[in-house]
């Protein structure tokens, strides 16, 4: 595999991780992760989702007039969310009504057009297959670190599987059900994007601007 | 970033490139969707009906995990009654009656006057299912499928009864659109332990079922009627009652549950 290729592959998982780095894609990182199982499935549900919408505008993207093309990449990403949606319900019939509108919602998740908008319309396809391909893994592995947190620590599960054994049934553990809970979504992802930052200081934003001294002759 | 094209060049830009570009786009993209719709469609209908079964096990009680849904359906008896009178019909075969498809059929379904429809069911069939489960030849439970508004849309469950067609066994709604992690408490499990026990109807007959406003007070002179509902959710709560009240009253399933009440004195 060419650097290239490999770097469109593995740059989103951490060094420019859409959730971490780029802050998208929270609203459904905040619904779907109260378990790990349809966390999987929405993972690999926007996994195809962005690669293939990426592949998809990538191989128009030198007969796309610009004056239309963000309707027409709205329209591939809505086409590929039907597919993938439909699917789950055929083939994953429980999970997807777990997920809900939630798998819908791919649609407007702000990773698929961000990318075929910045990355597909301006490279070829195989590269954008990849770039989509390792957005889905970025955005992967925030979600299964942030559902197997809340499963483990809200339910005392992993998958179902009983890892903490429940004071109900006659275990030790006590479970914090604030962890299913959408705000705790929001802190587990906090302590996710302040420990990478910790660990890749060059991904900590500079602040926009700074409180200074007032002086008497700005106030009028 | 190597291999980035230069910009478009101005001959992508004409009006007929346009339309011709959205044209193509439109056309490929509908082939998809239509052809993912149609190809899955025989195994979405298949997973509906094993929800449904699946469904019914569970408000009866008899599901059980490790179990086939489809054997374990065999115990249930699927039966049709004439809503008006309330007595079974043995010429329609209850595998294949549809009553939401018969509803909209001009012989087969009847307007819902609308001073009673407090559901907005709007149509109903003119004959209902009712699903009996039985326990040494004798009617152990009586389940009767329910559907009406809540504040999103139209909710659809089963209610089970005690052979007394009074008592209530268990709720279930398997298809709702109520607000998620709000409205949708009406398919928890937590609920629909608040329903066991509950009676439909008082001494005189009267149908007094209800959905109340947040909790049932311990001094509440109705508590037997009467099930906790959710603050923040009361709307959706409205709709179950109403529901409720529709089908098991008069223009729903009343006359069938009377001549129930009618066997048992």
């Amino acid at each position: 595999m060419s650097s290239t290729a490999k770097r469109a592959l593995l740059d989103p998982v951490v060094d420019n991780n859409p959730v971490t780095l780029h802050v998208l894609g929270i609203c459904s990182a905040l619904a779907v992760t109260t378990s790990l199982l349809p966390s999987l499935y929405m993972c690999v549900a926007l996994t195809v989702v962005a690669a293939c919408a990426n592949a998809a505008v990538s191989l128009i993207r030198h007969v796309l007039p610009s004056s239309i093309r963000i309707i027409v990449q709205m329209t591939i990403i809505a086409s590929l969310v039907i597919v993938v949606d439909e699917s789950l319900k055929a083939f994953a019939f429980e999970t997807s009504r777990e997920l809900s509108v939630f798998v819908g919602l791919i649609i407007t998740n702000c990773i698929v057009l961000g990318r075929t908008e910045s990355f597909a319309s301006k490279n070829p396809v195989g590269l954008s297959f990849l770039d989509g391909v390792g957005n889905g893994l970025g955005y992967s592995v925030i979600l299964i670190l942030v559902a197997s947190a809340r499963e483990l620590f809200g339910a005392g599960t992993l998958l179902g599987y009983t890892i903490l054994p429940n004071v109900a049934e006659g275990g030790w553990y006590n479970p914090n059900g604030m962890m299913l809970l959408p705000p705790s979504a929001f802190f587990v992802i906090g302590l996710i994007i302040w420990a990478v930052r910790t660990w890749k200081a060059e991904q900590v934003e500079r602040p926009e601007f700074r409180i200074h001294e007032v002086h008497r002759t700005e106030v009028l | 970033m190597p291999d980035v094209d230069k910009d478009r060049g101005s001959k992508t830009e004409t009006v007929a490139r346009t339309l011709l570009v959205a044209f193509f786009v439109s056309l490929a993209c509908s082939s998809l969707v239509a052809s993912a719709a149609v190809l899955l469609q025989p195994r979405q209908i298949a997973n509906a009906i094993l929800d449904v079964r699946r469904n019914i096990l569970e408000v009866a009680g008899l599901l059980q995990p490790e179990r086939d849904v489809n054997e374990l359906y065999e115990s249930i008896e699927p039966r049709v009654v004439d809503l008006e009178t309330g007595t079974y019909v043995q010429d329609v075969d209850p595998e294949t009656f549809d009553p939401l498809e018969a509803a909209k059929d001009p012989e087969l379904g009847v307007e819902v006057p609308a001073d009673i429809d407090v559901a907005r069911v709007r149509r109903r069939a003119k004959l209902g299912l009712v699903y009996l489960v039985r326990r040494d030849g004798e009617v152990a439970t009586i389940i009767l499928p329910v559907s009406g508004y809540g504040l999103w849309s139209t909710m659809y469950g089963f209610i089970a009864l005690e052979p007394d067609g009074n008592s209530v066994v268990d709720v279930t709604f398997y298809e709702h659109g109520e607000t998620p992690g709000l409205g949708d408490f009406i398919a928890k499990p937590g609920w629909r332990a608040f329903w066991r026990g509950k009676r439909l109807f008082d001494e005189s007959g009267v149908l007094r079922i209800e959905v109340v406003k947040g909790r049932v007070s311990v001094d509440d002179p109705l508590a037997d009627y009467h099930v906790d509902g959710v603050s923040g959710a009361t709307l959706t709560g409205n709709g179950v009652t109403k529901t409720m009240q529709y089908w098991l009253g008069d223009h729903g399933y009343g006359p069938y549950l009377r001549n129930i009440h009618g066997e048992g004195t």
